[in-house]
């Protein structure tokens, strides 16, 4: 591994990606194949729903007008917080063990972002509109006006560390990761608020919803730093050196205690809505534990996001790299489908339910079409690209000791 | 209904000798006074009336004309003109989904004689809408001089936050027409504002169900069907707090 003390010139740095790119295997460039076509696929498919209109290829509709692509939108930029603030406890907050990680999270947590504003890019209907009205016609009581600006400021700090720690400039990386972890948490604790100020969508309300986005946001960053170091150094054909371990023990712990809060959490949620019986959120909480979307519950967000990984991650004490992929593979899709349930339950009570009318007697069915399925797998393909690309670019996101 | 119980656990009122029946309607004339009616979904304005006196009116109607409207909902028989009406005036798509106003069917099979009724729906032009909170580009806003909630389709990037801030289900996204949320605005830019003095759907009603008016103007008939205490009167959802403008009304 290569120790520059002194910046590389461009002609070095061109030449060592060319090198890194010819020695990649096949199985690598068959996965940057495989993502690319995914994001190919999507943005043509995306852009011809946005041109031809949504409602002939998306099985959203007025009363369940929010789909799976907002629910990607939330685990792409939950997942962009989340690794923000947990590689920011490293570089910006000094704790040594998480300093290995930094470079690659702070790469990914751009890469989810982005991943974030592909898919709600085909979700809003006129997305243009937002770059030229979210800035001259602005309404500042809206939570949604909020977030996207924030998430914008947040990009841009992002970005700017990344380059900072590449050009291996300390302070000025701490205060753009500083600046961007308070973005992020203002951000998203806007996106909590948007769901959580809603009245009338008693799933969702209370104020308690922008600090649960947080934690999760948080529990979602370790997944994912896990999962995605790992990856790397098998990417890279590399061994993990004894402080990257170490790293990946202490983000482990974290883990497990932030698994324990967002189980605490959600029983929470549940006894609160069971109380509320029979008006209120009864009804979806009631399909959520029992009634039709059980098993999505149990199976998918509690399960696999959770329950599973928890003894997975104690069991592999933080050393076990097998056992912590596959539990940090297994919380990527429990994750991906407690979003998914969050967007979806909260909108399945109709919301003149209580009037009891013929029309609106049933719980409001959603399922998503093929073309919301393949925007969305698009989504993970960005990410999957920038990744692959990204350790090959940037050799691994190395972290030189100072 | 569990308020019988918490009636007889009060002690020493000299309950013991009243009768159930006695206790019920007795409950229910305590249900009128305050207001409340068959457990939150009816709402009665009698009881703001009451406490409110005619100067306070330009308080309590802030807009001027302050429009609104008053469905005698007994009277509705579902011949949906005022929907044929309504598309044909705002030039609002046939396709699913997209309406401004539309007939809701409440079933009671245990009542005697008609078992049916239909409630007509449309946007409440809450005083405190919720629609307008939550968009980020005020493509959706509450008219300063009527209290209508208008659009303003330019604006409109179709996030959809509006339809979900909704308590009253009045909006959607016109894909074919305006390429932005549309949603009942009284006829303001097809007829109001020209100076009919009817909604488009209030004029097509053979049933006199909708009534249309200036609720700031007590000569006008809406204000004198939402002030009476003879008849209830109440809104759709009162629990949602966005304080709507659309009352009802039967008997
Ligand atoms: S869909 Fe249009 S009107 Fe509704 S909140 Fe979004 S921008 Fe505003
Ligand atoms: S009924 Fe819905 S659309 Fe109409 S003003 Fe109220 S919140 Fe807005």
């Amino acid at each position: 591994m290569a120790h520059h003390h002194t910046t590389p010139t461009l002609n070095e740095l061109v030449s060592g990606v060319a090198d890194r790119l010819k020695t990649a295997g096949t199985g690598f460039y068959l996965m940057v194949f495989v993502s690319l076509c995914m994001v190919l696929v999507a943005t043509g498919l995306g852009l011809m729903t946005m041109f031809k209109g949504h409602e002939a290829y998306y099985n959203v509709y007025r009363e369940v007008p929010w789909g799976i692509l907002i629910a990607a939108y939330v685990f792409f930029v939950v997942t962009s917080t989340g690794l923000c603030l947990v590689s920011s406890i490293g570089h910006v907050f000094g704790v040594k063990d998480f300093m290995p990680i930094a470079k690659r999270s702070v790469f990914l947590s751009i890469a989810t972002i982005l991943s974030g504003f592909f898919v709600i890019a085909f979700e809003i209907k006129i997305p243009w509109k937002m770059a030229i009205y979210n800035v001259i016609s602005p309404n500042l009581t809206s939570n949604i006006w909020w977030m996207g600006t924030l998430y914008g400021i947040y990009l841009a700090f992002m970005f700017a560390e990344y380059i900072f720690l590449l050009l291996d400039k300390h302070r000025p990386a701490v205060i753009c990761g500083f600046s961007g972890s308070v973005a992020g948490i203002a951000a998203h604790s806007n996106l909590g608020a948007v769901f959580g100020l809603l009245m009338g969508r008693e799933y969702w309300q209370g104020p308690y919803m922008p600090i649960y986005f947080i934690a999760s946001a948080m529990m979602t960053g370790c997944a994912v730093i896990i999962l995605f170091h790992i990856l790397g150094h098998k990417v890279n054909n590399e061994q993990m050196t004894p402080d990257m371990q170490r790293a990946l023990e202490v983000t482990t712990k974290i883990g497990i205690l932030l698994i324990t809060v967002i189980l605490f959490f959600t029983t929470w949620k549940l006894i609160a809505g069971a109380a509320g019986q029979p008006g209120g959120a009864w009804p979806i909480v009631h399909s959520e534990v029992v009634g039709h979307h059980a098993f999505i519950f149990w199976f998918f967000e509690i399960l696999m996001g959770m329950a599973g990984p928890l003894v997975l991650f104690i069991l592999s004490k933080g050393r076990d790299m097998k056992l912590m992929l596959i539990a940090s593979v297994s919380m990527v899709i429990g994750i991906f489908v407690m979003r998914y349930n969050l967007v979806y339950l909260g909108q399945a009570l109709p919301v003149y339910y209580s009037l009891g009318v013929n029309e609106f007697k049933e719980m409001l069915n959603y399922f998503p079409s093929i073309y919301e399925w393949i925007i969305t797998a698009g989504g993970f393909g960005l990410t999957a690209l920038l990744f692959l690309i990204g350790e090959k670019v940037f050799d691994g996101h190395k972290v030189e000791e100072h | 209904m569990n308020t019988d119980k918490d009636f007889s656990s009060l002690k020493n009122e000299g309950l013991e000798n009243v009768s159930n029946q006695e206790r019920r309607d007795f409950l229910k004339m305590g249900l009128a006074i305050t207001g409340i009616f068959a457990g939150g979904t009816l709402f009665s304005a009698v009881s703001t009336f009451s406490r409110a006196h005619a100067s306070d009116f330009a308080k309590k109607y802030p807009y001027k004309p302050h429009y609104s409207m008053v469905m005698q909902q007994h009277r509705c028989i579902d011949c949906e003109r005022c929907m044929e009406a309504c598309a044909a005036t705002n030039n609002v798509p046939n396709r699913p989904g997209n309406y401004r106003t539309t007939i809701l069917e409440k079933e009671t099979p245990d009542a005697i004689g008609g078992k049916l009724e239909f409630i007509p729906v449309l946007c409440n032009q809450c005083n405190l809408p919720q629609c307008t909170r939550v968009c980020p580009t005020k493509a959706t806003y509450k008219d300063k001089t009527t209290g209508i909630v208008l659009m303003d389709t330019k604006k409109c990037i179709g996030c959809l936050t509006c339809q979900l801030g909704c308590p009253y289900n009045a909006r959607y996204f016109d894909e074919k027409n305006r390429h932005a949320v549309d949603k009942c605005n009284f006829c303001w830019d097809t007829r109001i504002s020209k100076g009919e003095k009817d909604t488009a759907c209030a004029q097509a009603c053979p049933a006199d169900v909708r009534i249309f008016g200036d609720l700031s103007n007590q000569e006008d008939r809406i204000f004198k069907i939402v002030h009476q205490i003879e008849r209830p009167v109440w809104v759709l959802r009162p629990e949602s707090g966005t304080r709507p403008n659309v009352f009802y009304t039967k008997g």
